[in-house]
């Protein structure tokens, strides 16, 4: 499993920078958030994957006593996603907006810096 | 999407996503949950709720904007952070607990406050984003 | 001491608050701090008279030994009283040049920065922050140089004066690294104690170039000299203390400094030599050929450090003491010249030295301080110019050798220097005033008098010079390392071949004035030479490497995403596989990998033609739609994988981020596919390689042993100390509490953009422009 999850990875970061790469606006925020859906699962997957273990304490243990999943990734990871949620929601605002006063949705044509405006 | 069906559903909906929300939050501590988990789901509610009824009835019934609670939640976070230094002379974020846990809740503590901040910050950021949004859409 | 040095940054910072107060009535207010500062160091002159040094520590990086470690001895003092009692001078000398200035404040606030850190420089023990406050000097004067920014020629010269000498102070940081290293202190107390170690270093002639690059890109030597005149751009109050009194001598007072650590070694004083002789001879012929009054000045202040360079290149006792003197005696009378030329200026709006004549009839103090100041320029008898200049020949007939060539070097010198000092000095003011300057308004009290008191001050000096010897110039010789026993300063010593000399000096300046007269044709003539002068090649020089950096940044900072990202990424692939390619094992432990399930499977699968759906569609919504069933595949492998927490937070933003995008995807442009063919498969082909590179990473950590350290803390620690049994929260909200306190800022800074960029009105100019 572990080796399909490994491609699975590879899959979503070349997809990912195949749609940053385009030069379609929206490509390019799809592309971010796939990105950062491949860097979770890259962060999940280094940690090593556990199943049916989760990182929680049995009600009547004060300690694990048997095998649990890593709770560091799933943390870090935790607050990566609704992070992220924020970086999508502003990016896509910027784009809207960017759309709004340049009226292109080229990336190349939004090369040009104020001065030369 | 104002059917009715889904108007009269949200008007239900709501309290009890709220209370599960708090119900997430709070157990947060023992079992999956917490307060980004809590905080999400409390947003999620609201905006079902602006989805059957309309923004404007959903920001009636919120009676301030939702951006208050990031100051808000931000300022609970940090001052439970900051009870340890100026009530105990201990570091930064230390945590303190109370001897005796409550009924339901469990063991109170400085973390539970935080948590609650977390819980806010979250319902305020995604609610500001999802209004500004779709009042200016 | 601290206290001094920033009283006038701070002082600077007010103004932003209070300008408006000082571009009133109050505007003589400033002057107080100089006049305070200077009163403050002058109570020190006692105790330094008497052979003292005091010493303020302050630790600033202690683990470098860098420490804000301040001595005041009696090169310093000197040169803390020049700073404060010419800047008191000159600030309210400002109050009144500058007085209906729109920018007033403005002017005090760089000045007064500009003070603190020339005091904290002539202050600084530690070669390090006196590093920092050369740097400071050099950014403030910047400023000031630019003051009229509306001028091009004005904000040019700056550029170029803030080039030189930045420049200049990356030398000296590194110079002053070099000395540290070798001697292993950052003070130059300590280095005293021991110059032999720096000496004897076979890095010694290194530290010592790096140290000459700061002195003379500051100082001003040949062939940095050409900032200088350009700096005459700056309001006259400027050129007075910056370009006269004190920034350009802070050259001078680091060789001066340095010499008990650095001299005495044949590099040191040849070169020095040489440098200041050919900056004396060249600046001091060069102001004949000059009819700006400033211009003029500004050669023949050039030609005065030159001679500082010079006699400090000698290095003997009586050259020594003939710099320190000088020093002096220049500040006095070149700060008084430079502001009579601000008078003139004033009153007559022009500072061209071939039409104005007759001046004493319209400004009578200004005249009396010119003259004062020509005499003491000059060296005749009863200025302090005439120890000056005595001190100097006695410097040279004392060196070992090549006597008379150095001698003649400094008579032609002096000459010519006293040549431009009756052409600045007396020349406006003498012969019959013409018409257009007869209804020239009587200077302001505080125009004309700084000069008049400064020259005086020079007479003053010069007749007795006894009020100086024990004050001033013996503690600088003595903070030197040098013997004070010898030093008499005298008015007359007797019938010597100094005096005739001296004589000569006098008489052939007199004579060159009465026989050669500043005309226009004469600087037509030397800016037909500027072709070959250092500040062109330097300008052709700035062209070429400006032209190479737009060629460069055009290349690479073209505008284009795209094409940042793939150049980063080819870098990021060639580099990582390469490494890969030599140290890798491609060992994959199958064994150790769970089994595959049919249900992880068909999730995968799901998730996998779910992206390849999101990549390839052409319609929005249906990317939408692929992305929401792609994040919620992802959070079906969090629930297999003993990840709730993870599972119900992706869930939610899953959720969330659809929402999102249905609200503004008709308010977004359309999905375009704008890419050609070739381009696609090109990045198709860039983006399959990074995928690839990311698996293998993946899979060769994998490989690797985990270290478990740190979880199973948390895991041990989690219910016993943190009474909390879901250990991913308890690491947000407790263990690792105060960054989750700062992951919650970010989002709601993000949503704060979200708010401002959405409720922010376009402005009309911006909508919809092109």
């Amino acid at each position: 499993m572990e080796l399909l999850l490994a491609i699975m990875t590879g899959v979503l970061y070349a997809a990912g920078l195949y749609m940053i790469l385009r030069r379609s606006l929206v490509k390019l925020i799809i592309g971010l958030i796939i990105i950062s859906n491949g860097a979770n699962l890259l962060i999940f997957l280094l940690g090593r994957i556990t199943k049916g273990h989760p990182p929680i304490i049995p009600e009547d243990a004060k300690m694990f006593s048997e095998i649990y999943a890593d709770p560091v990734p799933q943390a870090l990871i935790l607050t990566a996603i609704v992070i992220s949620f924020g970086l999508q929601s502003f990016a896509i605002i910027l784009v809207k907006r960017a759309y709004k006063v340049v009226n292109t949705d080229d990336i190349d044509k939004m090369n040009a810096t104020d001065e030369e405006v | 999407m104002k059917t009715i069906i889904l108007r009269t559903a949200s008007n239900y909906l709501l309290p009890i996503l709220l209370l599960f929300s708090i119900f997430i939050l709070l157990r947060g501590h023992y079992l999956p949950g917490g307060g980004f988990v809590g905080g999400l789901i409390a947003s999620i509610a609201f905006v079902l709720h602006a989805f059957a009824n309309g923004l404007k009835d959903t920001k009636k019934l919120l009676k301030f904007h939702p951006g208050y609670l990031m100051p808000a939640g931000l300022a609970l976070s940090f001052l439970s952070g900051l009870l340890p230094v100026v009530g105990f002379d201990e570091p930064f974020m230390t945590g303190l607990w109370l001897h005796h846990p409550l009924p339901v809740i469990g063991s109170i503590g400085t973390a539970l406050f935080f948590d609650i901040g977390v819980y806010l910050v979250v319902q305020g950021v995604t609610l500001t984003i999802i209004f500004t949004i779709s009042e200016s859409a | 001491m601290l206290t001094a040095i920033l009283t006038g940054f701070s002082f600077s910072v007010l103004l932003i608050f209070l300008g408006r107060f000082v571009k009133g009535k109050f505007s003589l207010l400033p002057s107080l701090l100089p006049l305070g500062l200077f009163i403050y160091f002058a109570q020190f002159i006692g105790e330094i008279s008497q052979g003292k040094t005091i010493v303020r520590n302050y630790e600033w990086i202690p683990s470098f030994g860098v420490n804000l470690s301040f001595t005041l001895d009696g090169l310093s003092l000197l040169f803390s009283l020049m700073i404060t009692g010419i800047g008191f001078l000159v600030f309210a000398y400002t109050s009144a040049y500058l007085k209906t200035h729109k920018f007033l404040d403005r002017f005090y606030g760089y000045l007064s920065a500009f003070m603190a850190a020339m005091l904290g420089l002539v202050l600084s023990d530690n070669v390090i922050s006196l590093f920092v406050f050369w740097e400071l000097t050099s950014i403030s004067s910047f400023f000031l140089i630019g003051f009229n920014n509306t001028n091009e020629a004005s904000r040019k010269s700056a550029l170029t004066a803030l080039g030189i000498t930045g420049i200049g102070g990356l030398l000296l940081l590194a110079g002053a690294i070099v000395l540290g290293s070798i001697s292993g202190t950052y003070s130059i107390a300590e280095m005293m104690q021991d110059p032999s170690v720096i000496t004897g270093s076979e890095y010694y002639i290194l530290a010592v170039a790096l140290i000459f690059g700061a002195a003379f890109t500051k100082s001003a030597q040949f062939p940095f000299h050409f900032w200088l005149p350009g700096a005459m751009k700056a309001p006259t109050p400027v050129s007075t203390y910056l370009h006269s009194a004190t920034m350009v001598k802070a050259g001078i007072y680091l060789l001066l400094r340095l010499t008990p650590v650095l001299g005495g070694e044949a590099f040191w004083n040849t070169s020095l030599i040489i440098v200041g002789g050919i900056t004396m001879l060249y600046s001091a012929v060069h102001t004949i050929f000059r009819t700006d009054l400033k211009g003029i000045l500004a050669y023949s202040t050039i030609s005065a450090l030159g001679i500082l360079v010079f006699l400090i290149g000698l290095g003997t006792e009586a050259s020594l003491l003939a710099a320190a003197v000088f020093i002096l005696v220049h500040a006095l009378y070149k700060a008084t010249l430079f502001l009579i030329t601000g008078a003139i200026d004033l009153g007559t709006k022009t500072r061209d030295v071939t039409q104005l004549r007759g001046l004493r009839r319209v400004m009578l103090p200004v005249a009396i301080a010119g003259v004062l100041a020509a005499l003491s320029n000059a060296g005749i008898p009863s200025s302090i110019g005439f120890i000056g200049k005595d001190l100097i020949y006695e410097g040279t007939l004392h060196f070992e050798n090549s006597v008379v060539l150095l001698t003649a070097l400094a008579l032609i010198t002096n000459v010519f220097i006293s040549y431009a000092g009756y052409v600045a000095g007396i020349k406006p003011f003498f012969g019959k005033l013409p018409e257009e300057f007869k209804e020239t308004k009587y200077p302001d009290f505080f125009i004309w008098f700084p000069p008049v008191l400064l020259a005086s001050l020079g007479i003053l000096f010069g007749l007795f010079p006894g009020l100086i010897e024990g004050a001033l110039i013996k503690p600088i010789v003595s903070s030197l390392n040098l013997p004070t026993e010898e030093i008499h300063l005298k008015f007359w010593h007797g019938f010597t071949p100094i005096l005739a000399l001296s004589a000569l000096t006098i008489g052939s300046g007199v004579a060159m004035y009465f026989l050669l007269k500043p005309s226009k044709k004469l600087e037509n003539f030397i800016n037909s030479l500027e072709v070959i002068s250092p500040k062109n090649i330097l300008e052709q020089f700035n062209n070429v490497f400006e032209r190479f950096s737009s060629l460069w940044t055009n290349t690479f900072q073209n505008g284009y995403l795209r094409n940042y990202v793939s150049t980063i990424i080819v870098f990021l692939v060639a580099l990582v596989s390469w490494v890969l390619l030599q140290n890798t094992t491609y060992k994959i432990d199958y064994a150790s990998f769970s089994k595959l399930t049919i249900y992880e499977g068909i999730v995968v699968g799901i998730m996998f033609f779910a992206i390849i759906f999101t990549v390839f569609t052409k319609s929005r919504l249906a990317a939408v739609a692929a992305m929401g069933v792609m994040g919620y595949s992802i959070c079906l492998l969090f629930v297999f994988y003993s990840a709730p927490d993870l599972a119900m937070t992706q869930f939610a933003i899953d959720t969330l981020t659809v929402i999102l995008f249905v609200l503004v995807l008709y308010r977004l442009p359309k999905y375009l596919s704008l890419s050609d063919y070739k381009n696609r498969i090109r990045d198709g082909i860039l983006s399959i390689a990074f995928g690839g590179l990311i698996s293998i990473l993946a899979l060769e950590v994998l490989a690797q042993p985990v270290n478990e350290e740190i979880s199973e803390f948390y895991a041990k620690n989690s219910y016993i100390e943190a009474h909390g049994k879901n250990v991913v929260n308890v690491i947000l909200v407790d263990f690792r509490g105060a960054d989750t306190m700062v992951e919650i800022s970010v989002l709601a800074i993000a949503a704060i953009g979200v708010f401002g960029l959405l409720k922010l009105r376009l402005k009309s100019t911006e909508r919809g422009q092109r």
